[in-house]
């Protein structure tokens, strides 16, 4: 099985062909499939520029990336990707379980291979059952990001990239959703990117976390979690262990910032 | 700190007693005032118009009525494929959108006549006038909101791979709908008033007519009765649009 991703050497950058700001330079990373990797960093790091190049919204000025064995074009094309945004980006005309059917309505003609209608099941898995036909004005903030998730498992992805996807939630809230999106995790096997502000989310959730440094972003720290949890990637929130780690990227991220 | 809102019953007995004593003023003091009655007539002698000259009322009515509403389907719908136009092709609008917006600083009765030079005293010149003067709004509105589906929303259907098009229907249209209709909710009261300003340049027949006749000879609860007939007009056309609205807008 390849890679997630394999990225050498990336320059990403805004700005056209004069003045190009570079938001990372020289980023390497691997990421095994199946893996969930935490992206920490500072505001402007380049976190959710990472994420959008693997998404092929974003070209890199230089460098190579390859997204599960093939180009990020090639991924997208086969609808392999979820993306899942900060503000749930729901369309608030459309019900509940028309925003997760949203993927089988648009794209179908570049589509390679067929989707099925899941929004059920989905909807089930997510704990939205009988909200189904509600408009998104009606949810709370956590159960409108659970459709956004919803949404985003439809063609189920082999790669979800998730940005900053609980930001906006409450503590208790998200902490729930921590839980639901590991057990997410652990069913599915998709590989997941998860890009965050938060360290206690990051190393909670992470089997690996990385901390980006800003101007240009790049990878400062590379922690691998797992020696520090069971099996399955399962840990407390309180554990020695992860509250040790905790500390380290921590001093990683002031560095960084 | 905010007062508190107001019980049901207030909110509509109030207006309706705010109306009232305006009307019993009207009716009872300005005659005390000295006003005569061939300036302003007695809110009963207005009423007694459309008693008396209903099918006068009426006959002037349709001519109006049909030149507002063909005004406004023709304006609007102009604005909207315009605005389709312009938010697809950034040259066509960095071309014609200041041309545009140009025309709209022309007064509207100083086109007017134009407009009746062009095509004459018909029915045809009343309508263009009115959906001249609903165009605007309508087509600065449609761009914005075809233009206000957020990053985010864009980027979401970009990683679905949509098409132009599919994006178009599934998310600027949909988007772009609440700016549509608070213009078309303008537009339900300046169609009537493009037909009439119409009716005033060059016409026997309309409200607007009416109203020029009745100046002229001095049957001022004539005048009055036609300006409320117009203010009624404009009215049933707003609740229509709003009807309208709240069906297809549901969030």
């Amino acid at each position: 099985m390849p890679n997630a991703i394999e990225a050498q050497k990336l320059d990403v950058g805004y700005g056209g062909r004069q003045k190009v700001v570079k938001v990372l330079s020289g980023l390497d990373l691997t990421v095994a499939a199946g893996s969930f990797l935490s992206i920490l960093g500072p505001s402007g790091c380049g976190k959710s520029t990472l994420l959008r190049v693997v998404a092929d919204l974003l070209d890199p000025l230089d460098g190579t990336i390859s997204v599960l064995g093939a180009t990020p074009h090639a991924v997208r094309s086969r609808r392999d990707v979820g993306f899942v945004f900060q503000d749930s980006t729901l369309l608030p005309w459309r019900t509940v379980r028309d925003n997760v059917r949203l993927p089988l309505g648009v794209g179908q003609r570049s589509l390679t291979r067929k989707i099925d209608d899941r929004s059920s099941e989905l909807l089930e898995l997510m704990g939205l059952g009988g909200l189904g036909e509600r408009l998104p004005h009606q949810l709370s903030g956590g159960q409108r990001q659970r459709v956004a998730i919803a949404r985003a498992l439809l063609g189920e992805p082999r790669l979800l990239l998730m940005d900053e996807p609980f930001g906006a939630l409450d503590e208790i809230t998200r902490d729930r959703l921590n839980d639901e999106l590991l057990t997410l995790w652990r069913r599915t096997g998709t590989t997941i990117l998860f890009v965050t502000h938060s360290i206690a989310e990051a190393a909670y959730l992470g089997e690996r976390v990385i901390v980006l440094a800003a101007n240009p972003g790049r990878v400062v720290k590379d922690l691998d979690l797992r020696p520090f949890k069971q099996e399955g990637n399962r840990c407390k929130r309180e554990d020695a262990a992860i509250v040790g780690a905790m500390a380290e990227l921590r001093a990683a991220l002031e560095r960084a910032s | 700190m905010k007062p508190a809102p107001l019980a049901p019953q207030m909110a509509i007995a109030l207006p309706v007693l705010g109306a009232a004593s305006i009307l019993i003023a009207w009716q009872y003091l300005l005659p005390l005032l000295g006003v005569p009655a061939y300036i302003v007539p007695a809110p009963t002698a207005i009423f007694g118009v459309f008693q008396k000259n209903f099918a006068l009322l009426i006959d002037n009515l349709r001519p109006t009525l049909i030149e507002a509403l063909a005004g406004f389907v023709i304006g609007n719908l102009a604005a909207v494929l315009l605005a389709v136009v312009f938010v697809h092709s950034r040259i066509l609008q960095a071309a014609y959108f200041p041309i545009v917006l140009f025309f709209n600083t022309i007064p509207i009765l100083a086109l007017s006549p134009i407009i009746i030079l062009i095509f004459g005293l018909g029915m045809t010149p009343k309508i263009v006038i009115a959906a001249v003067i609903c165009f605007f709004p309508t087509l600065v509105n449609m761009i914005r909101g075809l233009d206000s589906a957020s990053d985010n929303e864009h980027e979401l259907f970009r990683v679905l791979s949509a098409t132009r098009s599919e994006i178009f229907w599934t998310l600027r249209l949909p988007r772009a709908l609440p700016m549509l209709f608070s213009s078309l909710r303008i537009a339900s009261a300046t169609a009537v008033i493009g037909a009439i300003v119409g009716e005033w340049i060059g016409s026997d027949k309309g409200l607007g007519a009416l109203i020029i006749q009745a100046t002229f000879n001095y049957q001022s609860d004539r005048l009055y009765a036609a300006i409320v007939l117009s203010s009624s007009l404009s009215i049933a056309l707003f609740c229509i649009v709003v009807l309208i609205e709240r069906r297809v807008i549901r969030y």
